[in-house]
């Protein structure tokens, strides 16, 4: 099992600030520009995608051919941890095979959350191969109006 | 079986062409099999729907294309390990197929598409008439 974390501890604060900033000011470019964005590899299937907005965490992950009875999600307040498996399609009678590129196996990953969330609210849905988690955020970490007395 | 799955980059197609779309195209992991009444393909295409699947048959040129529906979503990225976009691959088949009797069907983002062969030309015998 892999643990991800967000900011890597051995990078001195300045150089993790540096690289958050590069990251941002591309996203901003891209978003500009319409390209792509900064891909990053975690080395672990699957690949996931995180967002967010004022209220929610979202976590996406591709994975086509599992249906949500071959998964397992646990949510903590501070982590999720998805595990299943991709079983192999039967197979007939007589067949043999001309090319063979879709995996079959088990997988497991832990995804350690930039901020903290509501376990008991967390929703998981599949939809054409794809598993959506809606994470909502710990009242605390939500942004907060503050509205100004005028005087 | 305890194999564990790998992760596995999406291939981007380099496409010959410009595409008027300015979003990346990737190429499928495939499974092809045969038994002996047709040829088996199998897709995976994770985010498209029923509707987003294309499937050509020229001559023995097959060409699939898949096409996210993607709603736009009014997030912010946090973190990006992979992108989104269509799918497209093109095999040449080796056997005949009878066109009329292909069936596709896509369940959790993986496309299953079945090739019936087509009936082997039977063998005829001419009879050369003596004039």
């Amino acid at each position: 099992m892999a643990i991800l974390r967000w900011r890597d501890p051995f990078e001195t604060r300045a150089f993790t600030e540096l690289n958050r900033l590069q990251d941002e000011m591309n996203m901003l470019f891209d978003r500009f520009f319409g390209e792509r964005a900064p891909v990053r590899n975690a080395g672990v299937f699957p690949a996931v995608n995180v967002a967010q907005d004022d209220d929610n965490l979202y976590i996406t992950a591709e994975l086509p051919g599992i249906s949500g009875n071959d998964l397992d999600i646990t949510v903590e307040e501070d982590t999720v941890l998805i595990k299943g498996e991709r079983k192999a399609e039967p197979e007939g009678e007589d067949v043999s095979y001309h090319r063979r590129e879709r995996d079959e196996g088990k997988f497991s990953r832990t995804i350690a959350l930039p901020t903290r969330i509501v376990a008991d609210g967390a929703v998981a849905e599949t939809k054409d191969g794809i598993l959506r988690l809606t994470l909502p955020k710990a009242e605390e970490v939500k942004p907060k109006k503050i509205e100004i007395k005028v005087g | 079986m305890d194999k564990n799955l790998e992760l596995r980059g999406k291939k981007e197609m380099e496409s010959k062409g410009e595409l008027t779309q300015r979003r990346p195209v990737f190429i499928p992991a495939v499974d092809i099999s045969e038994n002996k009444e047709s040829l088996i393909l199998v897709a995976d295409m994770p985010g498209v729907a029923n509707d987003g699947v294309e499937i050509h048959l020229e001559d023995s040129e097959l060409t699939i294309r898949g096409r996210v529906m993607g709603e736009e979503q009014n997030t912010t990225p946090v973190y990006t390990e992979y992108r989104s976009g269509d799918y497209y691959r093109s095999f040449t088949l080796s056997n005949v197929i009878d066109q009329q009797r292909i069936e596709a069907s896509m369940s959790d983002g993986v496309l299953k598409i079945i090739l019936p062969k087509a009936e082997a030309a039977k063998p005829r015998q001419i009879t050369v008439k003596a004039g």
